[in-house]
């Protein structure tokens, strides 16, 4: 079954796409400036029919070098029950993807959210702002750079501990 | 005979028919034994504290039968939960609009120190955005641990000058958290 989809992805595309296959899960990777051609030819071609948008989210891996940031979309073709997950990955310091609303609406708050905690950009999306958040935060708390702990904790100083 | 035990009458002169005391103690008195609470419980310790109103501990016997619901009528503000940054904003809120006097009480780690959840969402401690008088540690605290806080309050109310919320300590007090 995968190999029928990677073939109709690959006859469709003209660049290159890597795969993988986990726990029967299809996953690809495409480039960033294509991604939105991918979603809506995954979603809109009759045969792959993958209209629904289970989760959207990103990710930040600080080892891959001028692919640290991605974004992750989770598709699922009810009539089939078959899944696929299509990752696309970007330098840290340009993180600018197209917007995913023009073909699923649910995208904005899960779009939103992944600006709120990694600061990827979503071109076109109709209202970019923090959506969990404190509006007045000044950092994306899920990238890597940032301690987990709260900068403002003062009983976890070393000075209590002797240290 | 009845095991009701009456409470102390404050220090004073007495003679026939006259007692007489200081204003302050007086109405320190009346206070002390008629605080009404305003519970904002968040989370697991809000569950101690209704352990705390139930029968077996009863805080109406402090002369808290009734919980305000209302910020504008509540002397001492419990903050019993983790609040979140987010949260941080509306806590102040509730705390300006009670009148004075006004007495806070922090209930669990979570409350006076941002407990486990040292975390970017998470208000490090209360005391970020208001004032607080009396700390109850514990995770959750006991329900007597509570009423000990609660008792710490009636202390507090009791012996609290009359003109300590007109001094200047005060105003930088509430300045310095914005409170105007």
């Amino acid at each position: 079954m995968s190999e029928d989809i990677l073939g109709r992805l690959k006859s469709k595309f003209s660049f290159e796409i890597p795969f993988a296959e986990s726990y029967g899960m299809l996953i690809i990777e495409v480039p960033t400036d294509q991604i939105i051609e991918v979603l809506k030819y995954l979603k809109e071609d009759p045969e792959l029919s993958y209209q629904f948008l289970t989760d959207l989210c990103g990710i930040h891996v600080p080892a891959e070098v001028d692919k640290e940031m991605g974004v992750i979309y989770h598709l699922h073709n009810w009539r089939a029950n078959r899944r696929i997950r299509v990752k696309t990955f970007f330098k840290i310091g340009d993180p600018k993807v197209d917007t995913a609303t023009v073909l699923w609406p649910a995208a904005n708050w899960m779009e939103r959210e992944t600006f709120d905690f990694y600061g990827v950009e979503f071109t076109g999306h109709p209202n970019l702002t923090r959506i969990l958040n404190v509006e007045d935060m000044d950092y994306f708390p899920m990238r890597k750079q940032y301690h987990l702990e709260d900068a403002t904790r003062d009983d976890k100083e070393d000075r209590f501990f002797g240290r | 005979m009845s095991d009701i035990k009456i409470g102390e009458k404050p220090a004073g002169v007495e003679g026939e028919g006259f007692f007489a005391t200081s204003l302050d103690k007086l109405v320190g008195m009346a206070r002390a034994n008629s605080l009404w609470p305003l519970p904002f419980a968040t989370s697991c310790c809000g569950i101690e504290f209704m352990a705390t109103m139930g029968s077996n501990y009863d805080l109406a016997r402090f002369g808290m039968e009734r919980m305000s619901f209302s910020p504008r009528q509540a002397d001492i503000l419990m903050v019993m939960g983790t609040i979140a940054k987010k949260m941080g904003p509306i806590l102040q809120q509730v705390y300006v609009q009670m009148a004075e006097p006004k007495w806070v009480l922090s209930v669990g780690a979570c409350a006076c120190s941002g407990g486990i959840f040292d975390t970017y969402s998470v208000l490090q401690g209360i005391d970020k955005v208001i004032p607080v008088d009396v700390y109850v540690p514990g995770c959750p605290p006991r329900p007597e641990q509570i009423l000990d806080g609660i008792m710490k309050i009636q202390e507090l109310a009791r012996n609290e000058s009359l003109r300590r919320r007109h001094s200047e300590e005060y105003k930088e007090l509430m300045e310095k958290y914005n409170i105007n």
